[in-house]
């Protein structure tokens, strides 16, 4: 990716996600959020990080791969055990990323 | 006056002990940047113009594979929809202001400076509400930049044998099981989720799309069944 094509890329998100921040705030008193739209923004979170997460543990190199050398799988599991009991983002990290280094070491 | 740095103070020490999550955050995301090629200037270009570390995560993962740039854009988009809802769920306490002050304060709104700011303003009703927020998301702002100039920093030191990109599927499930507040929620992750390994090999990352706005239809529809069948009992 060219330079100029990544700079492009950086205000395309920007210029998106600061409208996404400021469009209520600025229409208040102006305009009402119609009540399905705020009901469907409820799921974004939940529905897109899934959709990335599910994919990066079942394709590591692009392909699916269900069986115990996968090891990003596995480790994966182990992080999502810590993040369903810890909600934190870092610890799940650690955990995760320890997981996946001993099997590694181990088994690789 | 007084009562403006007040409110500004208190909300910087409410920002202060989620700086802990912040900081790190911040520079895992810096760290990845340089991991998938970029220079300082533009790591930091990215973490100023976009401020927004799942979205910058994602669009580096995006990177890494070789999605086309307007997936990048797209996908990056959609994982920042929830700002919006931020924003309407803040809009009644940040108003009185100029076009200008809305800009600057809609600019620096974060998960953390959300979730900060509404825990206060729903317990304590006086208050300035612009101050307090404002107190929160300078705070957030400036220490996420500080964490992104250390892991830019460090990002180089950093080898890609140590596989550190599986920090990005692994921040974002701690992400994703904060987001799992009842049972329509799980059902738009587990939809998204399966859909998303499902429709992996759809051209150009498409199904990564695909599978969000389906997660969000399941979980917008369980939520209605849920209603009617509490109305009929």
């Amino acid at each position: 990716m060219s330079a100029v094509s990544l700079w492009l890329l950086f205000v395309a998100i920007g210029l998106g996600t600061f409208l996404l921040r400021f469009i209520f705030i600025y229409l208040f008193g102006k305009i009402a959020m119609p009540e399905w739209l705020q009901r469907a923004l409820r799921f974004v979170p939940a529905a897109a990080l899934a959709a990335l997460v599910f994919p990066a543990l079942t394709h590591p190199t692009g392909h699916l791969d269900l069986s115990l050398h996968n090891f990003r799988l596995l480790a994966g599991l182990g992080g999502a055990l810590v993040a369903w009991k810890t909600r934190n983002v870092l610890l799940t990290i650690i955990v995760g990323m320890a997981l996946l280094w001993m099997m590694e070491a181990a088994f690789g | 006056m007084m009562r403006m740095n007040e409110d500004f103070l208190a909300g910087v020490k409410g920002a202060l002990p989620i700086l802990v999550g912040v900081i790190p955050f911040a520079m895992i995301s810096s760290v990845a940047a340089v991991s998938v090629g970029l220079t300082f200037p533009e790591a930091m270009g990215m973490s100023v113009i976009v401020f927004a570390g799942a979205s910058q995560l994602v669009v580096f993962q995006l990177m890494s594979i070789g999605s086309p740039w307007i997936i990048m854009v797209f996908t990056a988009w959609v994982v920042n929809l929830r700002f919006s809802m931020y924003s309407a769920t803040l809009a009644p306490y940040l108003q009185k202001l100029s076009f200008w002050q809305k800009a600057l304060l809609a600019y620096m709104l974060s998960d953390q400076a959300f979730g900060v700011s509404l825990g206060y303003f729903l317990v304590n009703k006086k208050v300035n509400h612009r101050w307090y927020y404002f107190g929160v998301a300078v705070t957030i702002w400036i220490a996420w930049q500080i964490g992104a100039i250390i892991g830019a920093l460090l990002g180089a030191l950093v080898p890609a044998s140590w596989g550190f990109d599986f920090a990005f599927p692994l921040s974002f499930m701690a992400l994703m099981f904060a987001a799992l507040s009842d049972s329509p929620t799980v059902i738009a992750a587990l939809v998204g989720g399966m859909t998303a390994v499902f429709a992996k090999q759809l051209p150009y990352n498409t199904g990564l799309v695909l599978a969000t706005f389906l997660g969000i239809a399941s979980g917008y529809f369980a939520e209605s069944l849920n209603t009617k069948s509490g109305v009929i009992q």
